[in-house]
């Protein structure tokens, strides 16, 4: 027996790839909007992962170091290295700026790190090409999205930095490629004034008379001393001994350090739930949308298809075709389109992914589901034709 | 029916260039993929150790050069980059009484010294008179004994010698007195012109004037400094070294300055002191480097990149400092077993500035292990091995 979906493809063949690579293309734009909500949460995922720490103290009472300001002194970890069950501590300062470099303006996160030994917390915990900061002071770890080859200077401020390293997928919640550097340089980038702001600074000290007495010299001097220093950090990030628990460690932290301390729980719910819902919300609005779109066009496209070939459905009919092979032949041309819609769909979410300026993360759960729906709805679809198919009189065959 | 068989063909090839471009996406991109690695063998090697600093030009030894009491500052004779030699007169605080004390003084010394001399010449006089009265004196105790005279008169005269003597010490002691009185206004004398040429403000050196801290009629309090000045010859880099990468550290180590006026230059120094006492704010060790040779126009205060030279290790087992990971709470390396990643704990012992890092322990000469993967590694992650995970060529 010859399979009538097939020949009637056959028959017009261009017409239906055509219409099917379309349809593929408005899939992988559904898919590519899921790739993007999913990379807009893995970058949250990301930052908390590559830290390194289990948990993140910040200034009390705010939700730091990603979500809100939280400034600490940089001594603050001796007091948590010797708490039970902490087995590691690193410093981290963060700070988004806008880096220009060869000409080009990108935005990037500074990350602080104690780069004193290796394997501390924050440190980036694998490269793609150089090796990791040996000297604590103006070299740099780059993410590769941020443009910067081994070796080059990068001007970061007030100092140039080599970069010794890159890594990969290192970015902030907004994905921001990272830029690591000494704490130290960090902590300049980020607390040290420019330099007219500092000479206006100590003119103003200057002219206070509490700072500037006559007959006391040196004060002056010691004021001014005092007000240029840079001795604050964002976070501290702590590593916990093996089976330790991270909730009583941090309920010890916030009792006693008078500090807050999060787990990766909590962070977690702070970096998805709170600081990217909005925008997540916003994708995922589209995305429902772009689907119910993509789901009425392949129902129409499979409707308006079998409304075209009325004649040939009715000469079927005339010529005594079963109701059941009519309806295969609709059903398998439905599936196929939808099947090709999403093969060239997947293949060009593939392509076109990369290019794209932020991480867009396709997962194969996605990918599943959504050929799942594609095939529903197209099968869906189909038995609206189909039901439109059986209805048509065998004498329209022959009728104007 | 030919037409169709061609047809047939070509969308069947079709067919399967995609559904092979379909495969080829779903294989490379996402989670299913491998993760890509690079390899690296462990192996003997010197290793350069480096220690970094950043440093700020100091002088050795500045002298702030200022009273020992409050005054109002008379004059200053030098300016900011002048060349002094030792001794030479700085800067003068106004004397107020200072200058009529003195020219009291010198009279007053005067005076004593001419006393002295009316003392000496009252006691040659005394002299003279007990010399006559003794002499009288002797010879009417002689006439006496021979009953030419009263006892009376020879005891009247015998009194008066001894009265002569007596006034002949008093003149002595007077003189005496007069003489420690001329000591007494000499040494008032010179204490007070010691008080005025303290008000001299001179230079202890032969240097530089590095600064010019007070200005003519501006009251200065005792200690204040009023100009500073520098030895040139003795400058050198006070240097911070963070704590955690200062072993090592030690008088003598060669040293390389980058000089932030001089970019591409690095002039070779020396490390001259290392603080005993470090600094526990910023958690770093101060060591001063000495240049070999300092160049001209040196300014004080200037920032520097000092890399200092630890003695090599002539043979160390070492891999990419990059190769070094942690898993949970141990240091370790990714090892390649049967296409999989497999955690080794290893020792790590020092790294270098070329970016090695030496294996003390769990890790033989020869061994592979994984330096850079495409994402963070877990234990049975399916890998495969490229030569660079980077589109450019590594400088």
């Amino acid at each position: 027996m010859i399979n009538l979906a097939a020949r009637d493809v056959l028959h017009g063949w261009g017409k239906f790839l055509f219409t099917g690579i379309g349809l593929g293309l408005l899939i992988g734009t559904t898919l590519t909007m899921a790739g993007v909500f999913r990379g807009m949460v893995d970058d949250g995922q990301v930052l908390i992962d590559n830290s390194g720490a289990d948990l993140w103290v910040v200034q009390q009472g705010t939700l730091g170091p990603y979500a809100e300001p939280s400034s600490l002194r940089d001594d603050t970890w001796r007091s948590i290295a010797g708490m039970p069950g902490v087995a590691d501590t690193g410093n981290a300062a963060y700070l988004t700026i806008q880096l220009a470099h060869a000409g080009k303006e990108s935005r990037v996160m500074i990350v602080g790190m104690d780069a004193d030994r290796p394997g501390r917390p924050g440190a980036p915990p694998y490269l793609i090409a150089g090796r990791p900061i040996q000297q604590h002071h103006y070299e740099a770890i780059a993410d590769e999205r941020a443009g910067l080859r081994v070796g080059e200077r990068v001007k970061i401020r007030r100092h140039d930095y080599t970069v010794v390293g890159l890594t990969r997928r290192m970015v902030s919640s907004s994905g921001d490629p990272m830029i690591f550097v000494p704490l130290k340089d960090a902590q300049e980038i980020q607390f040290l004034k420019d330099n007219d702001a500092l000479i206006n600074e100590r003119a103003r000290t200057a002219a206070n008379p509490a700072f500037n007495r006559p007959g006391v010299p040196g004060l002056l001097e010691a004021a001014q001393a005092s007000a240029t220093q840079a001795r604050s950090v964002n976070a501290v990030l702590v590593r916990l001994e093996p089976g330790a628990n991270p909730d009583s460690v941090a309920g010890e932290i916030r009792r006693w350090k008078r500090l807050t301390a999060y787990t990766k729980a909590q962070m977690e719910d702070i970096l998805i739930a709170k600081l990217i819902a909005t925008s997540s919300k916003q994708i995922g609005m589209f995305l429902v949308i772009l689907a119910i779109v993509t789901a009425a066009i392949i129902a129409f496209i499979i409707y308006t298809m079998t409304m075209a070939k009325v004649r040939e459905i009715a000469v079927l009919k005339l010529i005594g075709a079963r109701n059941r092979t009519i309806a295969a032949m609709i059903m398998q041309q439905a599936i196929a389109l939808g099947l090709i819609g999403f093969l060239v769909g997947r293949v060009a979410a593939g392509l076109w992914g990369p290019a794209f300026p932020k991480y867009v993360l396709l997962l194969p759960g996605d990918a599943i589901a959504g050929f799942g729906v594609v095939m529903a709805i197209s099968g869906l679809a189909s038995l609206f034709a189909i039901r439109a198919a059986l209805a048509i009189d065998p004498a329209e065959a022959i009728g104007g | 029916m030919k037409s169709f068989t061609r047809r047939n063909l070509i969308l069947a090839a079709f067919a399967a260039a995609f559904l092979v471009a379909f495969g080829w996406i779903i294989a490379t991109q996402g989670p299913l993929a491998p993760i890509s690695v690079t390899m690296a063998k462990a192996a003997e090697m010197r290793l350069e150790r480096t220690l970094f600093g950043i440093g700020t030009l100091e002088a050795r030894r500045g002298h702030a050069v200022g009273p020992t009491v409050a005054g109002r500052l008379d004059k200053v004779l030098v300016d900011h980059g002048d060349k002094v030699q030792a001794g030479q007169l700085l800067a003068e605080m106004e004397p107020v009484d200072l200058d009529a004390r003195l020219a009291a003084g010198a009279a007053a010394a005067a005076a004593a010294s001419q006393r002295v001399h009316s003392a000496a010449a009252a006691l040659a006089e005394a002299e003279s008179r007990a010399r006559l009265a003794k002499n009288s004196a002797e010879r009417y105790a002689d006439l006496r004994r021979r009953n030419f005279f009263s006892q009376e008169a020879a005891d009247a005269k015998a009194h008066e010698a001894a009265a002569a003597l007596a006034a002949k010490q008093a003149a002595t002691a007077a003189l005496a007195a007069a003489k420690e009185d001329a000591r007494r206004a000499q040494s008032e004398l010179a204490g007070t012109g010691k008080s005025r040429a303290h008000l001299r403000l001179t230079s202890p050196v032969d240097g530089i004037v590095s600064a010019r801290l007070a200005e003519p009629g501006s009251t200065v309090v005792a200690g204040q400094a009023v100009v500073q000045v520098i030895e040139p010859d003795a400058l050198w880099f006070k240097v911070r070294i963070d704590q955690g990468r200062s072993s090592g550290l030690a008088v003598g180590l060669p040293a390389t300055i980058a000089l932030r006026s001089a970019p591409g230059k690095t002039p070779p120094g020396r490390v001259a002191r290392v603080d005993l006492v470090g600094d526990a704010v910023t958690e770093e060790r101060i060591a001063y480097v000495a240049l070999d040779a300092p160049p001209e126009n040196l300014a004080i205060g200037e920032l520097a990149e000092v890399t200092l030279q630890l003695p090599p290790i002539d043979k160390a087992l070492a891999i990419p400092a990059a190769a070094l990971t942690r898993q949970g709470n141990t240091m370790g390396v990714w090892k390649l077993v049967d296409d999989r990643a497999q955690f080794a704990a290893v020792t790590p012992g020092v790294s270098s500035a070329q970016g090695q890092v030496q294996i003390l322990s769990g890790l033989a000469a020869g061994e592979t292990v994984l330096v850079y993967s495409s994402k963070a590694l877990a234990p049975d992650a399916r890998v495969k091995v490229v030569d660079s995970l980077v589109k450019q060529p590594q400088k």
